[in-house]
């Protein structure tokens, strides 16, 4: 793989890390500690939204999270024709004093 | 049949099995007893890397934590679930590139220091050291709760069984067992929960029966708004309302959630699969089994408050279930007629209150407390005990790589053959089985708040010097290690200050911004970035073919020319 097009994969992968960070951030820390008590206000069946978020939703949210990674992931792989399943070999064969080689 | 024989034929299915897994799966190489030889397929490994983590704690302690600290709770719900997100997006994918077999590798080869991968030694093994304590003292409490033996034979039980599959089998031998274990705790922690959701509410999710309305029997209305009533009518905090003032939660949430990414017995699941796809893969089906349990913890809360405060508030004390004498006798539950009115008064006001309840008694006693069938409170004890024993064996096994390859190996003998070192990391083992069943009969007081202060310390240490190592490329061998230090060394004071120097001190105004010793964490890991960072700039880069392994492990194969 050329260098521009390693830098560009980077590139892209540091914007879907940082996009999906983001709504970690925001679902976790925003919705279930900063701003838990006014989305108490809502109420949905027998939760308010913030308890909810702060001890299920946020859980569920995670969850899709890594989901919605690994799909971003996987194109990207396939847009630079990345394949991943060449590192199958035992990690023995591979060290330092290689890579300097 | 009773619950002790219901016990002790899950026991002995359920350890028959794991011995059975650990002859099958025996290691043969350094790369088997290490890693798996990296071909655990990811699903396998999410099964895992789940059992790995959940610990005693998680299993035991954390439903009954809930219970009292209500909405507070949060912090151990998301930042143990949290931290998963970090570990997907920012380690897994990158140190499965990488492709060795420790943390303290990766830190050595990253930073080009022996000194680096020394300091991430010592963190490895302090970390893990302190966990494992708590989990033989878990596995201790579980045996001599259920089947009426002493804690030492208890420990010595657990000791063995662990001891057995670890030093045969090695990761490969343990990454099997956890997939077991991950099982039976699962269907232990579930049956109940299903049971009780289903009694007290009819609906047999607890997810969901958690917000529903509860039946005719326990008196109607949404389940929460019930359990804010009694709360606030016994002089308890509201449930569903926080007491921790908003930093110290969110710092707390921070620290466990940079603590789990940064844990080296949880890391190092993710060298055991195939390539960085698969490591991607076995995050999110690591999580999902971690949701199962943790999305359900928080209904076993509200639940098992409810039914506690419904089955002992205002009965009088000769009248009360079998269940709260057999707990009594265990000095789980104390009653201590303050007002000799002959009746159990459980209030708010630590005056008035008569009833002491310890947090454990949640899951342990909830089967009991909602009248359930023999045989699903037998199943809790196997439950507790695949937790305790899995995650035992994950860390012992940290313990001993850290020895065998990266004190001996990498950093002493550089000389010794496959097999010599194999034979290290077996006697490594069996040294810290001694110990850390030594520590769980013997506990000194402070190993239990230890533990959770793990999180702390390793949130501090690796998880900075890890991502910077990744995603910084002109980060060199000087500033990780000032960072590493200054992180460990920052946190490790503050709490040994707080927890044993001037426990006296140890409340909100006494706390540094407010923080308490559990969060302290997350202000460590600012530390070590801030100093890392600083140190880096004023230090030369580092050299060429360093920065190279950064490239490589940024891309997770090699392209293919089509």
């Amino acid at each position: 793989m050329s260098d521009n097009n390693a830098q560009s994969y980077w590139k892209s992968n540091i914007k879907i890390v940082l996009a999906l960070l983001s709504v970690w951030f925001f679902i976790s820390f925003g919705c279930g500690i900063l701003f838990v008590d006014t989305l108490d206000n809502i109420r949905f069946g027998g939760f308010k939204l913030g308890f909810w978020i702060a001890q299920q939703g946020s859980i569920f949210v995670f969850v899709a999270l890594i989901y919605i990674y690994i799909y971003f992931m996987d194109k990207l792989d396939a847009k630079y024709n990345l394949e991943t399943t060449r590192l199958e070999k035992s990690p023995e064969g591979y060290s330092l004093e290689e890579d300097k080689k | 049949m009773s619950v002790q024989i219901w016990t002790f034929v899950f026991i002995f299915l359920t350890f028959g099995l794991y011995i059975g897994i650990a002859i099958k799966s025996r290691a043969r190489s350094t790369s088997e007893f290490y890693v798996a030889g990296s071909g655990v397929p990811p699903l396998a490994n999410g099964m895992a890397t789940a059992a790995d983590w959940m610990s005693a704690a998680s299993f035991i302690s954390m439903a009954g934590l809930i219970s009292f600290l209500g909405r507070d709770g949060t912090f151990y719900l998301m930042g143990w679930t949290g931290g998963y997100v970090l570990l997907a997006l920012l380690l897994a994918p990158y140190l499965r590139k990488f492709g060795k077999f420790t943390v303290p590798d990766f830190i050595g080869d990253r930073y080009y220091s022996k000194t680096a991968r020394l300091i991430a030694v010592f963190c490895a093994i302090t970390i893990s050291f302190v966990y494992v304590c708590g989990q033989m003292q878990g596995a201790g409490i579980v045996f001599s709760r259920f089947l009426e033996v002493d804690i030492t034979t208890g420990v010595v039980i657990g000791m063995a069984i662990v001891f057995f599959y670890a030093v045969m089998g090695g990761m490969k031998g343990i990454t099997y067992t956890q997939v077991a274990q991950y099982c039976v705790l699962i269907f232990a922690f579930m049956v109940p929960a299903i049971f009780i959701s289903i009694l007290m509410t009819g609906v047999p999710i607890p997810q969901i029966g958690f917000g529903s309305e509860l039946t005719e029997g326990f008196g109607g209305g949404y389940l929460l708004d019930r359990l804010d009533g009694m709360s606030e009518e016994l002089g308890f905090a509201t449930y569903t309302e926080g007491q921790r003032s908003t930093q110290d939660v969110f710092f707390i949430t921070a620290a466990l959630m940079f603590g789990t990414a940064g844990l080296p017995h949880v890391i190092i699941r993710f060298f055991t699969v195939p390539n960085v796809r698969d490591a991607r893969r076995s995050a999110g089906y690591a999580l999902i089994f971690i949701a199962i349990l943790y999305t359900t913890a928080p209904a076993v809360a509200a639940f098992a408050k409810t039914n506690l405060i419904n089955t002992v508030n205002n009965v009088e004390y000769t009248s009360v279930p079998e269940w709260f004498t057999k707990w009594e006798a265990t000095n789980l539950i104390s009653f201590n007629d303050k007002n000799n009115d002959g009746r159990i008064q459980y209030l708010g006001d630590p005056e008035a209150n008569e009833l002491e309840v310890n947090r454990d008694i949640m899951v342990l006693a909830n089967p009991e407390i909602a009248g359930l069938p023999n045989w699903v409170v037998a199943l809790v004890a196997a439950g507790a005990l695949a937790a305790a024993l899995s995650t035992a064996a994950g860390l012992l096994l940290v313990i001993s790589t850290a020895v065998a390859h990266d004190l001996m190996k990498r950093s002493f003998l550089p000389a010794i053959s496959e097999r010599q070192e194999l034979l290290y990391a077996r006697i490594a083992i069996f040294i810290a089985v001694i110990i850390a069943g030594y520590v769980g009969i013997n506990p000194p007081a402070y190993v239990a708040q230890v533990v959770a202060y793990a999180f702390g310390l390793a949130a501090a240490s690796f998880f900075p010097a890890i991502v910077l190592g990744i995603f910084n490329k002109r980060m060199n061998k000087q500033g990780a290690i000032t960072g590493m230090l200054a992180g460990f060394l920052f946190t490790a004071s503050y709490i040994i200050y707080f927890k044993t120097l001037n426990p006296s001190l140890d409340n909100a105004d006494g706390w540094l911004l407010g923080i308490s010793p559990e969060g302290i964490g997350t202000l460590g890991t600012i530390v070590n970035l801030a100093s890392s960072y600083i140190v880096s700039r004023f230090t030369p880069e580092p050299p060429r073919e360093v920065q190279e392994i950064v490239e490589n492990i940024r891309l997770p194969g090699e392209a293919t020319e089509r």
